[in-house]
């Protein structure tokens, strides 16, 4: 979305045309996951109801918003990580390039190595550095090379921000690294499968602020070749590294909604709903 | 003076006092400590009584020579040999089916009703006596295949009566390996036989070989169901095949046991203590192999 769209949107904003501006500001070009008339239960409780947005090639979108919001199943229902909890029911359509990932076609395991995901706590796998990389190029059955396979496993630390601290140890295990150094490891795993999109579940939340800053820079420096959406519920880290932020809020009987979705700084300087103004200003959450 | 010191500013007092919570506080643990004391004690006398009894009847000839009339002459050769055949057959056949239906339980059927009603079950088939194996071995092994009383009936027997404990153990090994590595597999894009090859099945690994040695430990020390499937207690020739007829340790105890003259027992303390060193082995190759993968697993 650029400057004049931004304008407009604004001026439909202030001149009351509400549910135009939010069609207006929900509709991308260049979408690359589209959500239309989502809702995920558990057994019979509903977590989120009714969610459409989009997501922008390219862009790093940030999901914020109060515990227990469904941010979490928002993300998780793109990829179909949904499918392994127990319980766990879909309705309506996430397209990712316009193909309903949920139709019965589409295989998840392919799916969920062109939509990649790194979750809230760093979770290596007991194996080496280097093994840790190679995982998911090994199972895609991506018949590598040594030289090759050793090529991309320097390029995912290298996009991680990771390679200069572990170059010369590859073969140590994962777990001699330390917690943000782990993360960032889960982040160059994902990364060699060479995946479109990257799912970030509250990523920083176990980390130090100087991990958590490492992290932040590296997300925004991969951003020209992945789409990236980030949940947290740091406000300050979906200012600072998002171009988009949708924010989620319960309705009284706690089932998520998303109550806001725009460019970073109109969310955050000028709030449609009076509930994301109160969130920001940190009187909800 | 003391009671000055601990005199706080305002009523406040540190000051030690008997009170209701501290002396049960003091109790339990010396109540708890009884059980040790018994379990040690009683395993303690028993050790003491077959080494004092069986020592000197500790000779390489038990171990080398068949059995006997003559007390001075008798081994137990063909019983460890039966016991060594039968039980790693055993072993061989119950390790990997405890691995297979633990996975399956675990890692594909999930939360279904009858996955639940499966494990219940075998949970309490763990709690059958082991003579019901045996005639089960005996009704269908022996006599509805025609396996007749040889090694591999007593060896399918032994593996069915441990199969249920081992799979428990499997299954509680499985659910201890952390849901993240799973998550974190299948983000890659990994099939469910993937992350069970190469993330589950590694970590799981040595919980998993301790519960299929400890099972291999129990299969050994069991008499009743070879009782009944071998029906032997005296037998002069080594297993040459699968079909061969055996007979294993704990039935030539018995039978070493149940006879009244002073050296038989002695022979019979003697055999136990070499039992004992078997299991004492398997339960150090047991450990050992767990640090082994721990250490593979966490090494930093």
């Amino acid at each position: 979305m650029n400057e004049d769209t931004a304008m407009n949107t604004l001026e439909m904003v202030t001149s009351g045309r509400v549910e135009e501006a939010v069609e207006h500001r929900t509709a991308f070009d260049d979408a690359i996951i589209q959500v239309r008339g989502l809702s995920v239960r558990y057994n019979a409780r509903y977590a989120i109801k009714d969610i459409s947005i989009d997501f922008g090639r390219n862009q790093i979108t940030a999901i914020i918003g109060p515990s227990g919001c469904g941010k979490s199943t928002l993300l998780r229902s793109l990829n179909r990580m949904n499918d392994l909890i127990p319980g766990a029911v879909v309705e309506g359509k996430v397209l990712y390039r316009g193909i309903d990932v949920y139709s019965k076609e589409v295989d998840p395991v392919a799916l969920r190595s062109r939509i990649g995901m790194v979750f809230q706590r760093p979770n290596p796998f007991p194996m080496s550095i280097f093994d840790n990389v190679a995982f998911g190029l090994r199972v895609n059955g991506i018949k590598l090379s040594k030289d090759e396979l050793y090529r991309k496993v320097k390029e995912a630390l290298e996009k991680a921000a990771l390679w200069e601290e572990v170059k010369d140890r590859l073969d140590a295990h994962a777990y001699s690294l330390s917690g943000g150094q782990q993360q960032r490891l889960c982040i160059a795993r994902a990364l060699a499968v060479e995946p479109e999109v990257l799912l970030l579940d509250e990523p920083t939340v176990s980390l130090d602020p100087i991990s958590t800053a490492k992290i932040e820079e590296l997300l925004i420096s991969i951003k020209k070749d992945y789409t990236i959406i980030i949940v947290t519920h740091n406000m300050l880290q979906a200012a600072r590294v998002s171009d988009y932020t949708a924010v989620m809020m319960p309705d009284e009987n706690l089932v998520g909604r998303l109550i806001e979705f725009g460019p970073t700084k109109e969310v955050f300087t000028r709030p449609r709903d009076r509930r994301t103004e109160a969130y920001i200003a940190g009187r909800i959450g | 003076m003391g009671d000055q010191v601990l005199k706080g500013e305002g009523d406040v007092s540190l000051k030690r006092a008997a009170t209701r919570r501290k002396v049960l506080d003091g109790l339990v643990p010396v109540i708890a400590s009884i059980g040790v004391f018994v379990a040690i004690a009683f395993l303690v006398s028993l050790l003491l009584y077959v080494v004092v009894t069986g020592a000197g009847r500790l000779t390489p000839t038990l171990i080398t020579d068949y059995p006997s009339a003559n007390p001075r002459e008798a081994g137990m050769r063909s019983a460890i040999l039966g016991s060594v055949f039968t039980v790693g057959l055993a072993g061989l056949i119950c390790i990997p089916l405890s691995i297979a239906t633990a996975v399956y339980l675990n890692e594909y059927a999930g939360n279904k009703w009858w996955s639940q009603v499966l494990r219940y079950n075998i949970a309490n088939l763990a709690g059958v006596p082991s003579i019901v194996f045996g005639v089960v071995g005996l009704g269908f092994l022996v006599y509805g295949l025609g396996l007749g009383r040889s090694i591999i009936a007593g060896a399918f027997t032994l593996a069915i009566l441990t199969l249920p404990y081992v799979t428990v153990v499997c299954v509680e090994a499985l659910r201890a390996v952390p849901d993240d590595q799973r998550l974190g597999a299948y983000a890659l894009g990994a099939t469910t036989f993937e992350v069970v090859r190469y993330i589950v099945l590694p970590r799981a690994m040595p919980m998993m070989l301790t519960g299929g040695i400890l099972g291999i430990s129990r299969a050994l020390g069991e008499a009743a169901p070879i009782l009944v499937i071998s029906g032997l207690l005296f037998i002069r020739e080594d297993p040459t095949s699968l079909l061969s007829e055996f007979t294993v340790i704990p039935l030539q105890l018995y039978s070493w046991i149940s006879r009244p003259q002073v050296a038989f027992q002695q022979l019979a303390a003697a055999g136990i203590i070499v039992l004992l060193a078997i299991l004492l082995a398997l339960n150090s190759l047991a450990i050992y192999l767990r640090q082994r993968f721990y250490r593979r697993l966490e090494a930093g």
